[in-house]
């Protein structure tokens, strides 16, 4: 056990306020979350604050989610054109999803069929307009959800969730048998052969949004999995 | 200067009611904070940046902020009517305009962050309180910011300059009798961005009173930034 506690206390990272000046002098590079104003480095947001090399980065702590090329995210069809779908992501803006978009041949005629209004469905973020989120199913991971259930964290957590290269989701779909997909909003669908080992995947998951600051996490969900399976 | 002044707390001139200063006390907001000057308590929630509608009010080149102040009904002694009324709404609008020089407007064009500031007691400088919850309730939602946002109340009584009067002072009524300056300063740069007077004052004694809450901004400052740093524990 205490050996335990003294690699916590390790990776501790400094949390940062706005308007704080993280370092002075020509050396250093802004990052994200923070700005140069003369001499001085800034902080712009409320997070841990990360140094590599000489480039100073901030990670947030808590906020909406803001998209960004390439995320994959879960959403849901809240409304249809005649050339597309919009879609909820839990961001300042709604998502659209053309027709053309698409993979496969879609009627136009009855684009309800294909997807309707309460659809969740896993797709890929392709532009950013000025008033928009232009989306693509033009992807291995989309695809229009059906059974499980989804849960909602707080997108600045979905990193921890993911892992290493998904070592940690890999982990929790390992130990639980789930099925389990990430959306970079925050959005996480879990679907499992039974209700039990579903929600066995979701306290899992819990538990790494509740600990964003320790380090040697994916070793703790490991034991955690294990200890539940034995019994 | 004049002989010694006594307030009625007992109270320095200079020094501050007992601040209490809390994050995260409302879950399902993006952010948010609870701000209290001894028995004036404010708590505030931000939401956003989220979508504005109607679409007549986005704005292409920055967020549109938006800040409602409100005293709950049994915040006062007698029974305030809740909702919207002619104070709350001017309040608002001032300390929408307070916060809006710290908050990074042009990076959400669009969209509307949504703050909500509720009093929960009220015994005097509650723009303050709101003021101070509402910016900590701001950095604790993950809005980028330039800098914090501190407010303070300064008094005027008779002739005697004091910091964050509470409700019997601002009643004050011997001699020229009692006026209330409720400021704000932006935490790095040292702007005043809130400026509200209630009474006479002169100017060499306006000088005088931004000087002292400005001091003491600097004290308050520093209670809401630990606050703010606390979370890891």
């Amino acid at each position: 056990m205490e050996k335990k506690e003294k690699t916590e206390k390790k990776s501790e990272r400094t949390i940062i306020v706005p308007g704080e000046v993280i370092a002075s002098g020509t050396d250093f590079l802004p990052g994200e979350g923070t700005r140069r104003e003369g001499k001085d480095i800034i902080a712009l947001k409320f997070g841990l604050l990360e140094k590599s090399e000489n480039l100073f980065k901030i990670i947030p702590l808590s906020g909406t989610y803001l998209p960004r090329v390439g995320n994959t995210v879960i959403g849901q069809v809240t409304d249809l054109t005649f050339n597309g779908w919009f879609i909820d992501l839990l961001s300042p803006h709604t998502g659209f999803l053309p027709v053309v978009e698409c993979a496969g041949y879609v009627n136009k005629k009855d684009l309800a069929e294909y997807y309707n209004i309460g659809d969740m469905i896993v797709t890929k973020v392709r532009d950013l307009r000025s008033r928009s989120i232009e989306l693509t199913m033009k992807d291995q991971t989309c695809k229009k959800l059906s059974g499980g259930f989804l849960i909602k964290i707080n997108p600045t957590r979905v990193p921890r969730v993911i892992g290493k290269a998904g070592s940690m989701v890999t982990t929790i779909k390992n130990g639980t048998g789930c099925n389990i997909v990430v959306g970079q909003n925050g959005l996480i669908w879990i679907k499992g052969k039974d209700a039990e080992s579903e929600i066995f995947a979701k306290e899992a998951i819990m538990k790494i949004v509740e600990k964003p600051f320790i380090d040697g996490l994916t070793d703790q969900i490991k034991e955690f999995l294990e200890n539940k399976t034995k019994k | 200067m004049t002989e010694k002044f006594k307030r009625v707390d007992g109270r320095g001139l200079e020094e501050l009611r007992k601040i209490e200063a809390k994050i995260g006390t409302i879950k399902r907001a993006d952010g948010s904070a609870y701000f209290a000057f001894g028995k004036s308590r404010a708590i505030a929630a931000a939401y956003g940046p989220r979508q504005l509608f109607p679409q007549h009010l986005q704005n292409p080149e920055q967020v549109l902020l938006r800040c409602y102040y409100d005293m709950l009904s049994f915040s006062v002694t007698e029974r305030k009517r809740p909702g919207p009324s002619r104070r709350g709404s001017e309040i608002s609008y001032e300390a929408t305009k307070a916060l809006e020089p710290a908050v990074l407007v042009e990076l959400f064009p669009n969209t509307v962050i949504d703050i909500y500031a509720n009093i929960l007691e009220a015994d005097a400088s509650t723009r303050c309180a709101a003021v101070n919850a509402a910016s900590m309730a701001l950095a604790n939602g993950g809005v980028p910011m330039s800098e914090l946002v501190t407010a303070v109340s300064i008094g005027k009584l008779d002739k005697t300059l004091v910091v964050d009067v509470c409700k019997e002072e601002e009643d004050y009524e011997e001699g020229e009798g009692a006026t209330d300056i409720a400021t704000a300063f932006l935490s790095k740069s040292g702007k005043l961005s809130m400026l509200h007077i209630d009474g006479n004052i002169r100017l060499s004694e306006l000088k005088e009173a931004l000087e002292l809450a400005k001091k003491a901004c600097k004290k308050i400052e520093e209670i809401q930034k630990e606050t703010l740093k606390k979370v890891g524990d």
